[in-house]
């Protein structure tokens, strides 16, 4: 009988085991680490530089920087235009509307935007990761780029002169037993930076942003950790209790 | 058999430290019934000794309850209900509040926990036929609190703002389209506008904070009230009532307080060691308890390519989205092949005639050429069906027993089938449509409606157990 259950309630699982797999975009692994205060505050400085003129996070105040080891001179110097305040909201100086008629569309907040970009395919932090790495040079643009992780996107490669310029070429690659082409990003003019080094700044930023999206992230684990010891304590007690209250009910 | 437990000493106030305290209860109890409160609802409530897993889930879904409404308190001083700063303001909760990332994640936390303990409290009634006789309208009661919930949960969603509670509420709403005559005036007097917009979230707070709270707190009022003038029922779904001792209290009864006062102290622990590793650890629960696309602000003009409920409305989304217009002729044969199975089996005539008038009207409106309804009109019945359908348990089980463990082979299959019919319509749910998922959520519908709509032939078919007389340990 029981075994017959069984057989009957595997059988019927089937269905999500065999269509749960579909073909989602992959992406790479971002290889960023939250207690690494010289890479978030990297991060912050590039965020600041290359995200900030365009787009707001409009929802994190820049005193929050303190957080990742910056203090109010730190970052009244190096990261704020003069007459913003320290805890002033990070707000873009680009008007909506103009930047709007600019590229089609007004630039999102990126506050939690490595909240919002999490999907089965990865986290936030690996699609922004891979994203900010997948520009590519394509006539037919109005910026001039494309992108292949998000095709037709109305941004331009902003970290451009970091990276360089890379194109969609063909490429050989082995297939099943016979040799296919492929399109596959190749880099066609070097930028500043090498690409390992480049790689390095966008995992970098990628960091920040990751910060940015939930900056009380590293306070709720330190005190959950504290939560559950004071609960798993607290389990030995009532357990006692209960025990103790218990040994007379038969 | 069993040793009949002592009954604790109940407090009197005696003793000279106790002296105030005395006084002061006897003020009260001249004025206000708390003793009795006391005593008949805790300290000389008996229940049932042989309580088992199963029986934890009602206090824990009380204690969800408690967590709801005091973290909603909180939030409530901060947020904002307005299209222009709802989702500013969540996010203003989230970094500015102090601890308020703490109170938001104990919300969002508690609402899929609430449908945790919900499903499993009730999966305890299947288990165990509490919804049996004399226990109908405790399981009624539940059912509205179920029901109340969603409607709660429902409303609570759109308040954030994000994308997916945007185009959640306007996918729900719009269903109300598909109603004939009335529904498009209906969906848009439910939204205060032609679209979800600031109006809508306005009223959706109200009936979240206000309307539907004050709802569910009267029902779990009743839900207690009438679980404590019947009894509790007990895994053996044997009533204890019958075997009394000589001071009238059930031999196999054992008051409330202390002992499950103590135990569900256990439960109460190891549940919120659960919950805060949730809270603190993994508040999105990979996207199923809060939605990655939530994180991006309500965009009237951005359809989000995916729009899929939170995981606890998911298997009635499927029977929503498994109804179509191919899937009609199936549904129509399910229904006739229904009909006349009552009219070969009734044996009163009255119930025959009923069975076949109202199959012939629901399979004319199915296939009836020009008289039959859109596929999406059914889809909206059959998903308010397959919830309303558990009102049905306490009249739809014949079987001479109550409890699993004395139920025969059928009724433990016919169980098993429909938990993982559950969850695989809920799988689907989630998804995105595709062909092979519409097949299964179509195959899944039928075996949920089966479930319950053969039950009073199969639960009679059944070969029960002898029931004891009295609870086994």
């Amino acid at each position: 009988m029981n075994k017959f259950r069984i057989l009957v309630v595997s059988l019927l699982l089937v269905p999500i085991l065999a269509f749960a797999s579909s073909d989602h975009l992959k992406l790479d692994r971002a290889p960023i680490d939250e207690h690494d205060q010289s890479s978030l505050q990297r991060g912050a400085k590039y965020f600041v530089n290359y995200c900030l003129n365009c787009h707001s996070a409009s929802y994190m105040r820049f005193n929050r920087l303190h957080d990742i080891g910056l203090t109010d001179e730190q970052i009244l110097q190096n990261l704020v235009f003069t007459g913003v305040k320290v805890g002033d909201l990070m707000k873009s100086s680009m008007d909506p509307k103009e930047s709007k008629a600019w590229f089609g569309a007004t630039p999102p907040d990126l506050s939690v935007i490595a909240r919002a970009r999490a999907s089965e395919a990865g986290t936030g932090a690996d699609w922004l990761y891979t994203y900010l790495r997948s520009f590519y040079r394509d006539a037919e643009r109005p910026s001039g780029w494309n992108n292949t992780v998000y095709p037709n996107v109305g941004m331009p490669h902003a970290l451009w002169e970091l990276q360089g310029e890379q194109v969609l070429a063909e490429h050989k690659v082995r297939g099943d037993g016979y040799m296919k082409t492929e399109l596959a990003l190749k880099l066609d003019q070097p930028g500043l930076l090498k690409p390992a080094a480049y790689d390095q700044v966008v995992a970098d930023l990628v960091n920040f942003m990751t910060f940015m999206a939930e900056p009380a992230r590293n306070d709720r684990k330190q005190i959950g950790i504290i939560v559950l010891m004071l609960l798993g304590l607290l389990f030995i007690l009532v357990y006692s209790l209960k025990k103790e209250y218990w040994k007379d009910v038969h | 058999m069993a040793a009949k437990p002592k009954v604790p000493v109940e407090f009197t106030g005696a003793g000279p430290l106790n002296a105030p305290i005395s006084g002061v209860l006897t003020w009260v109890d001249q004025r206000f019934p708390l003793m009795s409160l006391w005593r008949d609802h805790l300290s000389q409530y008996y229940a049932p000794k042989n309580f088992n897993f199963w029986y934890f889930f009602g206090g824990l879904a009380l204690l969800v309850l408690v967590i709801q409404i005091l973290t909603g308190i909180f939030l409530v001083m901060h947020y904002k209900p307005s299209a222009a700063d709802a989702f500013a303001s969540v996010e203003y909760i989230m970094r500015d509040v102090p601890a308020g990332w703490f109170i938001r994640y104990m919300h969002s936390t508690g609402a899929s926990a609430f449908f945790i303990v919900v499903y499993l409290h009730m999966f305890r009634g299947l288990l165990y036929g509490s919804y049996r006789q004399p226990r109908e309208l405790i399981w009624i009661f539940g059912m509205l609190i179920y029901l109340s919930l969603m409607a709660e949960a429902f409303f609570g969603y759109l308040l954030p703002w994000g994308q997916m509670s945007y185009w959640g509420a306007q996918v729900i709403v719009n269903l109300f389209n598909a109603l004939p005559v009335i529904g498009p005036d209906l969906s848009t007097w439910i939204r205060g506008d032609f679209v979800i917009s600031d109006a809508t979230l306005n009223r959706f707070f109200a009936f979240h904070v206000i309307a539907l709270p004050l709802a569910l707190l009267g029902l779990v009022a009743a839900h207690i009230m009438a679980l404590h003038e019947v009894g509790s029922n007990n895994p053996d779904g044997v009533e204890i009532k019958q075997h009394l001792d000589a001071d009238g209290h059930p031999l196999d009864g054992i008051p409330f307080h202390p002992y499950y006062t103590v135990k569900d102290l256990v439960g109460v622990v190891v549940f919120l060691f659960l919950f805060f590793g949730v809270v603190f650890f993994m508040p999105e629960m990979g996207g199923y308890f809060l939605e990655y696309n939530n994180f991006i602000p309500a965009d009237s003009l951005k359809t989000p390519p995916h729009i899929a409920p939170v995981w606890y409305f998911t298997p009635y989304y499927s029977i929503l989205r498994a109804i179509t217009e191919d899937f009609m002729l199936w549904l129509a044969l399910g229904v006739a092949a229904y009909a006349i199975l009552i009219w070969l089996t009734a044996r009163c005539q009255m119930v025959k005639y009923a069975g076949l008038v109202l199959g012939i009207i629901v399979v004319t409106l199915m296939k009836g050429g020009p008289l039959a309804l859109e596929a999406k009109v059914w889809g909206v019945v059959m998903m308010g069906a397959a919830t309303l359908v558990f009102f049905l348990m306490p009249w739809l089980d014949r079987s001479p027993v109550k409890s699993i463990r004395y139920k025969g082979p059928i009724y433990r299959t016919a169980l098993s089938i429909f938990v993982v019919v559950f969850i695989v319509l809920g799988y689907y749910g989630t998804q995105t449509v595709t062909p092979a998922g519409t097949l299964i959520s179509q195959i899944g519908t039928l075996i949920y409606f089966a479930f319950f709509l053969l039950m009073p032939w199969y639960s009679v078919m059944d070969k029960t157990l002898p029931v004891p007389d009295r609870v086994t340990s």
